[in-house]
Formats: C-alpha cells, structure tokens, sequence
C-alpha cells in the first residue's frame, strides 16, 4: 500500500463528497407519522362491512368468505334472518375477524356474492394485547 | 425562607426517572430477528425513505446484550423458538418486544405443527403490529407506540415475571379450524341485541 493511500486522506474526502452532494439532493424521507403518505389505488387494509341502502348488513352469512380465507380469520355464527327481511334466509349473528392472523389478501373480498364485506384502505392499528385485534361485527359494519 | 420562595420561581423539581425515561425512549437499540419477508418490510423502515433515525432507533445491534428493543419479523418455527427464548433472555433489562406481523403475533396462514402460534406463549410481547408483512408505516407506529409505553412510565411486559403462556393468550389460541368443524364443539358468544 502507496503512502497515497496509507494516509487514507482521499478516500474520507471522496466519501464526504458523496454525501455533501446529497445533502443538497431532493430529500426522499417521508415525515411519516405527520404526514400521511399517499395510499395506492386498490391498497388492502382493514375491512368493513358493508350496509344495504335500508341500512341492513349485506351479509347473508353464507360463509364464502370465512371457507376461502387462507389463514382461517373469519368466524361466523348464522341465525335466521328476521321476518321483514324477505330477501335472505340467514343473517350473520357473529362476524369475527381476527386482524392478527389476517394476511390482507383480499380473497374475502373476491369470494363475497353480495359485496357485503370489503377492505379498505385504511391502515391497521397497533395495539398491545391479542384481544384488541378480533374485531366484532359493530366494528367491521362501523370501519 | 425568601431564598426557597425564590428559588421555587426558576428550579422545578422532577423525577430522575422521568430523564432516564425520556433518554431510553429517544435511544431505542433494535434487534431485528428477522426470519422471512417482514424482515425486508423491516429493512425498508431503516431505509432512507421512512428513516427510523428520526425515533432515535436507527442503531440496529444484531448482538443482543447491546440492544433494548426485540423486533421478531417473521415465522419462528418450534426449533427456532429456544434460539429467540436466548436472544430474549440474553437482552439487558428493560427491554421491550415488539411481535412484526402475523406470522410471530399468531402463526398467520401457517397454521401446521411446525410453527409457534405466536411468540407471547413464550415470550412476553409489547406490542403487536398486524400485517402481512406490515407496511414501514405500520411497524413505525408499532415503534411510537413502545416509545410511548416507556414515556407514560408503563412497565414493559417482561416486568411482569416469569411468563405462564395459559395467562398471556386466553380466547385466540383456540385452533382457526375449530369453528368450520361442527364435531368440535366451542362456546359461542352472547347474541348481540340490536341488528
């Protein structure tokens, strides 16, 4: 090794070039927790459930969704439809998702005839116990 | 006397812990246990992009003894978990885990004999951040989240002594095929009034 490069003098200068020419650069960072970054189109995040124009939930509790889920986060409990309702026999009485085991596929969204149930782009919360994340059918219908 | 009264106009008293709390707060230490694609999820946190220098906890140790902060991304297979019960066990006091994804929060879609049904039966979790993998987004605000913990003076949750796993998951740790069985029987919960 050269005296040239024993002094290693150069090559701090050379490395401190590349960042001086950075710091005058477009800056990339996205000031996050202030500044919402722009979500894509067709993003999948929590779901909702979807409500009819009368306000009723679309779900008819025919168990699609909770049959294609991969991870198996969906948990139904049907009962029967009341008797006003004369387009559907059945009405979901329990509708659980457990956010931590969903993968955010979508397939739900896919397999759903009635589009009842939908993931919006929203961004799943945090939280600090296991319990939060099974979100009730309130829950889902509020989201 | 008029010196003390005096004295109370420019000097607040406060605790020294409040100080420790604030300078571990803004130097979180992480250690990535990065085990499959949360991890990647992870390295664009640390990226240029989402920047977790600006929490104070751009310091990745891949050497537990000098880290505070147990980040788990990924699967942990039933072989993996005593290597991470070591890692754990090996972090200096206080420490705080954070369970990325779900994968090591509940198993995820893999749900087979191999894989630990998440991390807390073994380990104590502080926070858990859903996704799969999680958006930078999201583990950053599973960060704020810690931050916070420590801010507010909340005892991580290895504070709380040796861990039983039957008192760390209650409900969620009934199999995700149980209620597609109809020869299993499970509890159903209460009907709901109203709609």
């Amino acid at each position: 090794m050269g005296l040239w490069r024993r002094i290693y003098l150069p090559a701090i200068l050379k490395g401190l070039s590349i960042t001086l020419r950075h710091v005058f650069r477009r800056k990339v960072t996205l000031e996050y927790p202030e500044v919402l970054p722009p979500v894509p189109r067709g993003s999948r995040g929590t779901h909702r459930l979807n409500k009819d124009e009368l306000g009723r939930e679309r779900c008819v509790a025919c168990f699609l969704c909770a049959t294609v889920c991969p991870s198996r986060c969906i948990t139904i409990v049907a009962e029967e439809a009341p008797a006003e309702w004369p387009d559907r026999d059945k009405r979901p009485r329990v509708f659980d998702i457990d956010m931590l085991r969903c993968i955010f596929c979508g397939y739900c969204e896919e397999a759903c005839p009635c589009d009842a149930i939908e993931l919006t782009p929203k961004f799943y919360p945090v939280g600090t116990r296991r319990e939060e994340f099974v979100w009730t059918k309130e829950r889902l219908l509020s989201n | 006397m008029a010196f003390v009264e005096e004295l109370n106009e420019f000097v607040y008293t406060t605790r020294i812990g409040r100080l420790v709390d604030w300078a571990r707060k803004n130097s979180l230490w992480p250690m990535p246990f990065g085990t499959a694609c949360c991890a990647i999820e992870f390295m664009a946190t640390a990226a240029s992009k989402y920047d977790l220098a600006r929490f104070g906890a751009e310091v990745l140790r891949f050497s537990p003894r000098q880290s505070d902060l147990l980040i788990v991304a990924g699967r942990v297979s039933i072989k993996m978990m005593p290597v991470l019960i070591r890692i754990y066990e090996q972090m200096p006091e206080p420490k705080w885990v954070i369970s990325m994804g779900a994968c090591a929060s509940s198993g995820g879609v893999f749900d087979t004999y191999t894989l630990v049904q998440g991390i807390d039966q073994f380990i104590p979790v502080d926070v858990y951040v859903p996704g799969c993998p999680p958006r930078p987004e999201n583990l950053i605000d599973g960060i704020i989240r810690v931050q916070r913990r420590i801010e507010t003076g909340e005892s991580p949750a290895s504070a709380l002594g040796p861990l039983r796993a039957e008192q760390r998951c209650t409900e969620n740790r009934r199999s995700p095929w149980a209620p597609l069985d109809p020869r299993v029987p499970h509890a159903l919960p209460p009907a709901t009034p109203g709609l």
